[in-house]
């Protein structure tokens, strides 16, 4: 044990001297928590929109008013023809085109019924659907509106009505960063800790120094303990400064425990060092391991769930999520945080992190010995 | 005992590809001062990466203390102090901090053995809060080497600790050698400096991936069977090109400002062919081999025993 003892001191003296490691430790969740949330809100505002009014009656007015004042909306346009509105969508001065029919406004209190088109310009998918869902939602809205002023009040509705009123368990205001927060503290862990580890690693082999300790009495497992033990250490760190960061700025406090959270990041930490391991076995130099390690946290990033729903995704993508251990932990923050659940909620959570942990350990440590 | 023992070791990369180390049996005894001299890409690493135990042999058997280098691996480690050809140290640790962890992980101190490395540490030790990675190459091969010897080593494997020193750090360097072979430590040095092959015990010259022979550095050079003269005109280039073309040359090729001409023929037969083909101001001397030219001889003898005789 005595040489694991002496490893692990060398260790902390040269993570500890590494001033860049040590600012990226406590700056880059800093950055990522504090910027990340705030800039990628899925509440999307300043929408354009170019209003085709062929009506020029008040009932036009009022509802380019409503639209103006929902705040949702920027007005790039208010014109008569479509030839111009469509101009605005080819230049991108506009994503949506709202036009009101002529005689939109007689028709409406004559007929009870008109048509409007709305025109979207798809190029940003998300904006497009969101921004049509709020247009719609204000179209509904100002026709339930209109319905009480204009039509002649009846005894009995004239048709049944279906009203929705919509209520969000755990996150009652639909608050972008109370699922965002804890999710990108997994993407933070997983880079500090998986990433740092395998270049630590390949490090020693690029520099030489690995053949001088493999000709000391140091064991195998010694040697990797040795580099991987700081790194569960480092991976604590910064989520419990992360933790501190969702706290402070946004006021996140799990409602789950915090022991079910730090035991379930110990068993990551297990699997996502494995990992790291594995690409310094297959790696000769730190360059090489940055390359391959930014494939992987690319797909990590895109696929864990943390941007899009796995739920949406095509079978053969949730089946590769499931391999994925960051998956997994971006499931458990969320579950945890935002809706406390306990050991029993995640334990098959924590049984498959543990077992791909297992595998990629074993993997990484079987190669490790063929290739010495 | 022998400190070093090799039979038949073969090594091969590349699934069998390139032959590294062909068939290679030597042995050093205890306390003695063995150097492997040979160019780049000879095998002399590879023959050390097995010796250290980074490093299965496909074939045959080898070791070092008695102890088998594949079985008892364990066992060697603790007896051997490697230096490889290339600095290997945490250049962002202190030359303290390297030397004591080196001392630690073989659960001994800097103190303990002190004596040993003491003669270089002297120079070190102005430096010692300084960090292994800004220190110049001569004083990192100094740290590099206290670091092989903190925990005194039985065998010492040195794979070309002089290469990229300057000539007088490397001089300094062999004198420590000479004095830790004194203290009875084996000593397994490589080069491709053939001044430092006379500074051994016994040389093996190493080509190729095999061994060409083994003795001291004055057998070596006594063994040379042909005269040797150094030769020297003002038209050199035309004088190489004379003497190779005539018929008793053995070899001939440029050795610092003269030629150096090994010939089967006597000087008086050489001095009239050189005056017939116009050569003036001659200068003409025999001269008694170098390890390097006993090695230049070598690689000629193989070269034209595989059949592609050249003049």
């Amino acid at each position: 044990m005595r040489p694991l003892w002496f490893l692990l001191q060398k260790e902390f003296r040269q993570i500890f001297r590494d001033k860049g490691f040590i600012g990226r430790l406590f700056i880059a969740p800093a950055i990522q928590l504090i910027l990340l949330p705030m800039a990628a809100n899925f509440t999307i505002k300043n929408i354009n929109i170019a209003i085709v009014d062929h009506d020029h009656s008040t009932v036009s007015q009022e509802l380019a008013d409503k639209i103006k004042s929902s705040g949702y909306f920027k007005l790039t346009g208010y014109t008569d023809f479509n030839s111009k509105a469509d101009k605005l969508i080819e230049n991108d001065k506009a994503d949506i085109v709202l036009e009101i029919p002529d005689g939109f406004a007689q028709d409406l209190i004559k007929e009870g019924s008109k048509k409007v088109a709305i025109e979207v310009n798809a190029i940003n998918g998300v904006k497009a659907s969101v921004g049509f869902g709020y247009l719609s939602g204000i179209m509904t809205d100002y026709n339930n509106q209109i319905r009480m002023e204009m039509v002649e009040p009846t005894p009995l509705p004239a048709q049944p009505d279906i009203e929705v009123v919509p209520s969000f368990w755990y996150n009652p205001t639909l608050t972008y960063y109370i699922f965002m927060v804890p999710a990108i503290l997994v993407s933070l862990v997983t880079g500090i800790a998986g990433l740092s580890a395998a270049f630590n690693i390949v490090k020693e082999k690029e520099i030489g120094t690995i053949e001088q300790i493999n000709v000391t009495p140091i064991k195998k497992w010694q040697f990797i303990l040795g580099k991987l033990l700081p790194f569960v250490v480092m991976g604590a760190v910064v989520f419990s400064f992360g933790l501190l960061i969702a706290f402070v700025g946004y006021g996140i406090a799990p409602i789950g425990n915090l022991i079910t959270m730090y035991t379930f990041l110990l068993v990551f930490l297990f699997a996502i060092l494995g990992f790291g391991l594995l690409i310094s076995t297959y790696t000769e130099t730190q360059q090489q391991a940055n390359s391959l390690m930014f494939l992987f946290m690319m797909v990590f990033n895109m696929m864990s769930g943390l941007y899009t729903p796995i739920d949406s995704m095509p079978q053969w993508a949730k089946i590769i999520t499931h391999l994925f251990p960051v998956s997994y932990f971006i499931d458990v923050m969320r579950m945890v945080v935002i809706k406390g659940s306990g050991f029993a909620d995640i334990r098959f959570h924590i049984l498959y992190v543990f077992i791909i942990g297992l595998v990629l350990n074993t993997w990484a440590i079987l190669n490790y010995r063929k290739t010495t | 005992m022998n400190a070093i023992e090799l039979k038949n070791i073969t090594k091969t990369y590349n699934k069998g590809k390139v032959l590294a180390v062909d068939d290679v049996s030597f042995s050093i005894a205890e306390g003695e001062m063995f150097g492997l001299i040979g160019p780049d890409g000879a095998g002399k690493s590879s023959i050390f990466r097995m010796l250290t135990t980074l490093l299965i042999p496909d074939k045959g058997t080898a070791t070092v203390g008695g102890y088998d280098i594949v079985k008892d691996f364990k066992a060697i480690r603790g007896i051997l102090g490697y230096m490889p050809g290339r600095f290997s140290l945490y250049q962002d640790l202190t030359v303290e901090e390297n030397l004591s962890f080196f001392a630690t992980v073989f659960e001994t101190s800097i103190e303990e053995n002190y004596n040993l490395i003491k003669d270089i540490y002297v120079q070190l030790e102005p430096f010692k809060d300084r960090r292994a990675g800004k220190l110049s190459g001569g004083m990192k091969q100094k740290l590099a080497l206290c670091c092989a010897l903190i925990h005194k080593p039985k065998v010492l494997f040195l794979d070309e600790p002089t290469t990229g020193v300057d000539v007088v750090s490397r001089k300094e360097f062999w004198e420590m050698l000479k004095r830790l072979k004194a203290q009875g430590i084996t000593i397994l040095v490589s080069t491709s400096y053939m001044d430092e092959a006379t500074l051994c015990d016994r040389i093996g010259l190493i080509l190729g991936g095999k061994l060409l022979s083994i003795a001291s550095p004055e057998d070596t050079v006594k063994a040379y069977p042909e005269k040797l003269y150094a030769v020297k005109a003002p038209a050199m280039y035309k004088l190489l090109n004379d003497l190779r073309s005539h018929d008793c040359t053995m070899n001939c090729y440029t050795f610092g400002e003269y030629l150096h001409l090994s010939t089967e023929c006597g000087e008086e037969e050489i001095r009239e062919f050189l005056a017939e083909s116009g050569h003036t101001d001659l200068e003409f001397k025999p001269v008694t081999p170098t390890v390097e030219d006993c090695f230049i001889r070598l690689l000629k003898v193989q070269s034209d025993g595989n059949g592609n005789k050249s003049k």
